[in-house]
């Protein structure tokens, strides 16, 4: 089975560090994998997107164009790739930003203010993060604890004091 | 063996300071430039030489002076930067030096873009400079190939006195796959015969020339190289063969796109179409015996490129045009996705 899961949002919004996030969780799981950045002009300041692709097969394509999984952080993104998400698929998105006017029925649709529980929680730039502890929640793509892996791998040693805060942006995330 | 996650960028850096490249020239480009970053920050621990020259042209030139003397030596870019070194890398070939070339393609011609291509393959295996020469052509589709396929250049460079390239794309370059480092014993090859390394006054100069103004010296020089291209062609293909036993249509791709078929191949399979999957690991010398072996049962082949259809040329010649070669291709930093190839296939399989 292949999750091809879809980030997408502002540059500066921490799309490629959840998305490594996610792509170490299938390292940690010891599954098939790979990690796509969008690399045009458009992530200089505009709209920024990565495929992550998480699987028990070889992985063919690395480029996502039907999500099961859809994770926007902004309207254009949301509004763009709203409609592709696989049917059974499962969107994920920031209401404190982002409007929701999709019709569709036939995917789940979740929205959490995850900008606004990151400000309220003194977690500065974690509204990525939390989204993801609502992805984890709704979609068991793996476990807390290998998430919290994937977390401790990811955030480079100069910054591993911020650890702590990612692990509570996953838990705010969980209970949103 | 441990898993690490890394760009393919990275990861082809990596893979060269592990086969024991020494010296490293390049010029930043898109989307190649992780590869030159990765350099910058290793090389100089790993005990070798990061310069970033003041152009490509500079670099492969520095690639020649140092292979000359017997060093493992690399360069990287881009499409155009690639163009501006091809005068460089004639040199190298003329003067029998071993040395990698990494090209992560982006669209062209000219400028072109940053999203990934392959529309240099007619320059990489068919004319990547003036004169009479080729050089091996190694085209990885995964990150682990392009871990793999470096170190197994500079062991093929070294033991033919031939350059070898990496030719890659921006897709592979800018993506993350899990990857392993095997042991890299760099196969040693005695370059004493040839490498200028100071004669210290106790034997003859070793003089490294592309240059041969009598024209039977230089036709010496040509055929002498071109014996060396048929060991080469006799001994270094390689390629993936993937449902081809009983298939009636035959796919064929290199690099990322050889991806996207591959998932197409398994959809239409799913669907009843036999269909298989031809992936030359090396584009020159071109395995001509595999196609040939793939294609034995296929009543239609199809070539899948990104670019308007250059290696489908080498497919019509390895099989003597005996059965027809359909194409589909996406050029300019478009990629195929499976859903169109899919759609090629049962348009070319009569399965519509």
């Amino acid at each position: 089975m292949t999750t091809e899961i879809l980030l997408a949002g502002f540059g500066g919004q921490g799309i490629l560090f959840a998305g490594k996030i996610l792509a170490y969780c299938g390292l940690m799981d010891s599954k098939e994998l790979s990690w796509l950045p969008s690399y045009g002009p458009e992530m200089r300041g505009g709209t920024c997107n990565c495929s992550v692709c998480i699987s028990d097969d070889p992985i063919g394509s690395p480029l996502v164009l039907t999500p099961d999984i859809l994770i926007a952080l902004n309207q254009p993104s949301f509004d763009k790739f709203v409609s592709t998400v696989k049917p059974g698929g499962k969107v994920f998105f920031d209401s404190s930003m982002i409007e929701n006017e999709c019709t569709r029925t036939d995917i789940g649709i979740f929205g959490i203010p995850s900008q606004q529980l990151a400000d309220d929680n003194a977690l500065k730039g974690g509204s990525n993060i939390i989204l993801l502890g609502k992805v984890l929640k709704e979609t068991g793509i793996c476990s807390l604890e290998t998430m919290q892996k994937a977390i401790e791998k990811v955030v480079p040693a100069s910054k591993s004091h911020l650890i702590p805060n990612n692990f509570k942006a996953i838990e705010l995330g969980m209970n949103a | 063996m441990e898993r690490n996650l890394m760009k393919g960028n990275e990861a082809l850096a990596e893979a060269a300071i592990r086969a024991g490249c020494k010296c490293f020239f390049g010029y930043p480009i898109t989307p190649q430039t992780e590869l030159a970053a990765y350099m910058a920050k290793r090389m100089n621990k790993a005990g070798g030489v990061f310069l970033q020259a003041e152009s490509e042209i500079a670099a492969i030139n520095m690639v020649l002076g140092a292979a000359s003397t017997g060093v493992r030596a690399m360069t990287s870019s881009s499409s155009p930067g690639i163009s501006l070194k091809s005068e460089g890398i004639s040199y190298i070939a003329g003067s029998d030096l071993p040395a990698v070339i990494i090209n992560v393609q982006r669209g062209g011609p000219g400028l072109g873009g940053i999203q990934p291509s392959q529309a240099d393959y007619w320059q990489a295996t068919k004319a990547l400079g003036h004169g009479d020469f080729h050089l091996m052509v190694f085209a990885p589709a995964s990150v682990q190939e392009m871990v793999d396929f470096v170190i197994k250049a500079f062991d093929r460079a070294d033991k033919y006195r031939v350059p070898a390239m990496i030719l890659a794309d921006g897709l592979l370059g800018q993506m993350m796959e899990p990857v392993s480092f095997p042991e890299v014993n760099p196969e040693a090859v005695d370059k004493s015969s040839w490498a200028a390394t100071g004669h210290k006054g106790e034997r003859e100069h070793h003089i490294i020339n592309s240059l041969y103004l009598q024209p039977d010296a230089l036709q010496k020089s040509v055929v002498d190289r071109f014996e060396r291209y048929e060991q080469i062609k006799a001994n270094e293909t390689d390629a993936e063969l993937y449902l081809t036993e009983d298939c009636d249509i035959l796919l064929c791709a290199f690099g990322a796109t050889a991806r996207v078929v591959k998932s197409a191949v398994n959809d239409a399979r799913a669907m009843g179409i036999k269909a298989g999957l031809f992936r030359p690991r090396t584009l020159w010398p071109f395995p001509e015996k595999e196609l040939n072996e793939a294609a034995k049962n296929a009543k239609k082949l199809l070539s899948v490129e990104m670019s308007m259809g250059q290696m489908i040329d080498d497919i019509k010649l390895a099989i003597n045009c005996s059965k027809p070669v359909e194409f589909f291709g996406r050029t300019g930093g478009v990629i195929p996705t499976p859903a169109e190839v899919l759609a090629e296939i049962k348009k070319v399989g009569g399965a519509e």
